[in-house]
């Protein structure tokens, strides 16, 4: 059952050939007896899920079934979920059950859909490898000694290890696509604003968004239809009318116009990740698309800016985990300002801790115009840089990461390369852009690849077109990690 | 040296919406602790602010109420720093980009009238309450107030001295009111004012190092705050000293100013753009909408009262200290038809300390306008006289007979002697009885003529029309 794409499980579902309380038992089963080797989930809680899966099947009994009724999907930990313990992989929230439910648990409570667990992730989602968890990293499927890339490791490693058919995760900088990559499955962050942040733990205001994970293009649509939705609580979300995201997958890509930023294809890229890449800008052609080279001047700035807005932001996001009303208070302080330096010192990790301190020394006195106001004027040409190119090109292809999963422990004491890893990814959260990661093949060491495409605002249906035409074309999508896919 | 007092004033004055500024929990005050805190007021993980518009709203109305310029587009930010009744770690303000610039408040000094200039008045969101008391060596702490919204009134350095910074004050105080974007209580901690103070000899135009003295609730504390404060830097100067920017608590119980925190200690706020509210827009059509429903200024209802009304200036001015005092005034004088005055002199004096006493406002009068006007309509057409009126009103105010003051007067006899027999006899008598003031008025004593007056009212129990009186008496000793 597990080798079902979601839209496959959705339509054995609707037909009742299948009950959703026995696919969630069989990849309940499936999640308990993987995760002592992946660790791809903090919290499973079998009592919770197996009630909705039974509400699910009594909803589809009764004829009243929506699109991803009855269908399992985890949750990064990040998502507030009404009962469930909730940590963003901290010791700060290690033992916080969440009061309520974010917008993106309701939207899939509302479709009937089952939150199978909820998945291992990066503290506060900052990471790129998964190895900052409280919890442990998360392995990758294709290689147990590798990472799974972050910050939504667990989800993306549920998905490419068959647990589950898809998953939510974020994206600040490359959260969803970059572990899409590094495990072979696909992964939308979509436009600023499409999926309200209400519930979702922040990290950085104006650049989390949320997004889902799956292995096809076609199982992502299904899910940003439930994920996507304006919502009146979140003031940075769109008031725009409801859209089918699977409306233009079927439409021919001829005559569609690729841009190849010349900044995405020089040394930073490894060899074997260039011809992967190469390999589907071939097939595209083959499939009617045009190639137009073009240039982002501004992007090879991306990371320094996102490493002064992220933090920034951050460091004012994270103030709130102060050990006074919930989360991890120290067992020994002395006064209030103790309590706080105590409580903070006890419940971050190093990484988190570290962007704090960037954050808090870049909106200084005497360094906030060098720094902040400087990135944001950066921010702004980035964006101009991709305005003006969508003038000329319809889509902008490159590598999603410059390398195939690394080993853990490889980057853990070089922060800045791992922040590197991110390079491809940063510039479309900066933008605002909708991108998605696709696996279009094979490193050298037999581990994937991704294929990063960014789209114009709300344009998500565009990139969904290009990736599920593409996937019509080629199986890179269908290959599961060696004994994951039996 | 003659020194000359500087003072700017910051007022928080809090918003009348019910609910809190960027949370849908009520605002109302007394609650039990925590029992107002939403998940956003308690900064749980994954909350979001949303804006009140009707905060916005009331920001407008004032920004038009002192001539300011409203902001099209303004910018919440957030000023960081850690407390415990400060949920989030940060609070939201506006910084940069505030909604109001400008604008000017005229108060009213014993030199004649002064326009004080406004620097900018911006939304943000109050903090909650720490309470020490009561927890045995922990600190308890009531969000019910966090998120609350305040209207942040910031004032040039334009006022002299204690005396006009409470005038300010007061006036900003009963402006709020008037436009109904605050309740004004100040017990309740609805209008604070911070006092920024310095000193210079008198001619200088720079201004000497400054003191911010915090959270004043009452005009007294105000006032005694600047005068303690003022005497502490010229004596601190003129003794050789330097006066060290502060920031500076009033004891009230001392009667002074003690330092709080040095320029040096202060915070580093890092302010920046909240990412989690787009930017402000305030559009030209919203603008007009909120001028449209904005009532009659004190301003234009003072020069109003002394143009239709024929009232002096003082009288004006005292008349429309408040939307309710004018309204009654105004219901009064058009119950009356006519004579504006005599309404103006009687809500001013008998009303006005009828009111003080029983400490209500108008609105709450247990003597309504109409009645008040029916009992002046009976001293106009002399049937009683304004002194008698005095004992009506009580009897009024107290409710006898329904409140109707013409049943009151039928009841206790009051109504006044007009018949000129009736007098004439009464001055007969007190003629007769009075010889030695009779002779002394004869003699050139014009003081006698008031004692016979006084001596013919007291026979009449108070009811002989007076004028009459005199008249009757004059023919008589003529």
């Amino acid at each position: 059952m597990h080798r079902h794409t979601l839209a496959e499980l959705a339509r054995l579902l609707a037909a009742r050939q299948i009950s959703s309380l026995e696919l969630t038992r069989h990849l309940l089963e499936r999640a308990r007896s993987l995760n002592p080797r992946l660790n791809a989930f903090i919290t499973l809680d079998e009592d919770k899920t197996l009630a909705q899966a039974s509400a699910a099947d009594a909803r589809l009994a009764r004829g009243e079934g929506a699109a991803l009724t009855g269908i399992p999907v985890a949750h990064k930990d990040i998502f507030l979920a009404d009962g469930w313990r909730t940590t963003c992989g901290s010791h700060m929230l290690e033992n916080f059950v969440a009061p309520y439910d974010s917008f993106v648990i309701e939207r899939f409570n509302d479709a009937g859909a089952v939150n199978l667990g909820k998945t291992n992730m990066d503290e506060f989602a900052m990471g790129s490898s998964n190895e900052t968890s409280y919890f442990g990293p998360v392995r990758n499927p294709w290689d147990e000694a590798r990472v799974p890339g972050g910050s939504s490791g667990g989800s993306a490693a549920a998905v490419a290890a068959r647990v589950s058919p898809g998953a939510t995760g974020t994206d600040t900088g490359g959260s969803i696509r970059q572990p899409a990559a590094l495990t072979g499955i696909c992964g939308l962050k979509p436009t600023y604003g499409v999926c309200s942040r209400w519930g979702m733990i922040a990290f950085a205001s104006s650049l989390d968004q949320a997004g889902p994970l799956a292995r096809s293009a076609e199982d992502c649509a299904l899910l940003l239809n439930v994920m996507a939705g304006h919502d009146a609580r979140d003031s940075t979300s769109v008031a725009r009318p409801p859209e089918d995201y699977r409306r233009e997958l079927a439409k021919p890509l001829a005559g569609l116009r690729v841009g190849l930023p010349k900044e995405y294809f020089g040394d930073g890229v490894a060899a074997d990740v260039a011809r992967a890449v190469q390999g589907a800008i071939e097939e595209l052609q083959h499939l009617g698309a045009h190639m137009v080279e073009i240039s982002l001047p501004n992007v090879k700035l991306s990371v320094p800016v996102y490493y002064v807005i992220a933090p920034a932001e951050a460091s004012s996001n994270l103030s709130r985990f102060d050990g006074v009303r919930y989360g991890h208070r120290a067992g020994d302080y002395g006064d209030l300002n103790d309590l706080y330096c105590q409580s903070r010192a006890e419940g971050f990790g190093a990484e988190v801790k570290r962007r704090i301190l960037i954050g808090t020394y870049v909106l200084s006195h005497g360094y906030y115009d060098a720094y902040y106001l400087q990135a944001l004027k950066v921010r702004r040409l980035i964006a101009d840089d991709h305005a003006r190119a969508f003038g000329e090109v319809d889509v902008i292809l490159g590598a999603t990461a410059p390398s195939t999963a690394f080993r853990l422990g490889d980057k853990t004491d070089d922060p800045v390369q791992m922040y590197l890893n991110d390079i491809f990814t940063i510039a479309a959260p900066l933008a605002g852009l909708p991108a998605m990661s696709v696996p279009c093949g094979f490193g050298d060491t037999g581990l994937p690849v991704g294929l990063h495409l960014v789209g114009n605002y709300f344009e998500e249906a565009r990139l969904l077109n290009l990736a599920h035409q593409y996937q019509l074309a080629t199986d890179w999508h269908r290959r599961a990690p060696k004994g994951f896919g039996d | 040296m003659n020194w000359e007092i500087v003072v700017g004033i910051e007022t928080h004055a809090q918003l009348s919406t019910q609910s809190k500024i960027f949370s849908g929990s009520s605002t109302a005050f007394g609650a039990a602790p925590n029992s107002q805190a939403s998940a956003i007021d308690l900064a749980l993980p994954g909350v979001l602010p949303t804006l009140n518009r009707g905060a916005v709203e009331r920001a407008i109305r004032f920004g038009l109420a002192v001539g300011a310029v409203i902001s099209p587009r303004s910018v919440f930010a957030r000023k960081n720093y850690f407390y415990p009744d400060l949920p989030k770690g940060y609070q939201i303000s506006q910084y940069e980009l505030p909604i109001v610039v400008g604008g000017a408040l005229a108060i009213v000094t014993p030199e004649g009238e002064k326009s004080i200039r406004l620097t900018r008045a911006h939304l943000e969101e109050d903090a909650g309450k720490s309470l020490h008391e009561d927890f045995h060596g922990s600190s308890g702490i009531d969000l019910n107030r966090a998120g609350t919204p305040l209207l942040e009134i910031v004032s040039e350095p334009d006022l002299r001295g204690a005396a006009e910074a409470v005038a300010y004050a007061r006036t900003l105080h009963a402006l709020v009111r008037w436009i109904g974007i605050c309740d004004g209580n100040m017990q309740e901690g609805s209008f604070r004012c911070d006092a920024n103070v310095s000193v210079r000899p008198r001619g200088s135009d720079t201004l000497g190092t400054r003191c911010e003295i915090k959270n004043l609730n009452s005009f007294r504390f105000l006032e005694k705050a600047i005068e303690y404060e003022a005497r502490r830097q010229i004596e601190l100067i003129e003794d050789g000293g330097k006066v060290v920017q502060q920031t500076r608590l009033y004891d009230p119980d001392q009667g002074e100013t003690r330092a709080m925190r040095s320029k040096e200690d202060a915070h580093d706020y890092r302010y920046f753009p909240d990412p989690d509210l787009p930017p402000l827009v305030v559009d030209e059509a919203w603008i007009e909408r909120v001028r449209g429903e904005l009532p009659e200024l004190p301003e234009a209802k003072k020069a109003r009262f002394m143009r239709q009304y024929g009232l002096a200036a003082y009288d004006a001015h005292s008349l429309t200290a408040s939307r309710e005092m004018a309204d009654y005034y105004e219901a009064t004088a058009a119950a009356l038809g006519h004579d504006p005055k005599i309404a103006a002199n009687w809500v001013m004096g008998e009303l006005s300390a009828a009111l003080n006493r029983h400490e209500i406002g108008p609105e709450a009068s247990p003597i309504a306008p109409e009645q008040l006007a029916s009992l002046l309509a009976r001293i106009l057409d002399g049937t009683i006289s304004g002194k008698i009126a005095k004992d009506v009103f009580e009897a009024l105010w107290a409710g006898e007979c329904g409140g109707n003051s013409d049943a009151i007067i039928a009841a206790r006899g009051l109504k006044q002697i007009s018949d000129t027999g009736a007098i004439e006899a009464l001055v007969d008598a007190v003629l007769a009885a009075n010889p030695r003031s009779v002779d002394e008025f004869r003699a050139g004593k014009d003081k006698a003529f008031n004692a016979l007056v006084g001596q013919v009212m007291k026979a009449s129990r108070g009811q002989a029309n007076p004028a009459q009186v005199n008249e009757v008496l004059k023919k008589k000793l003529g």
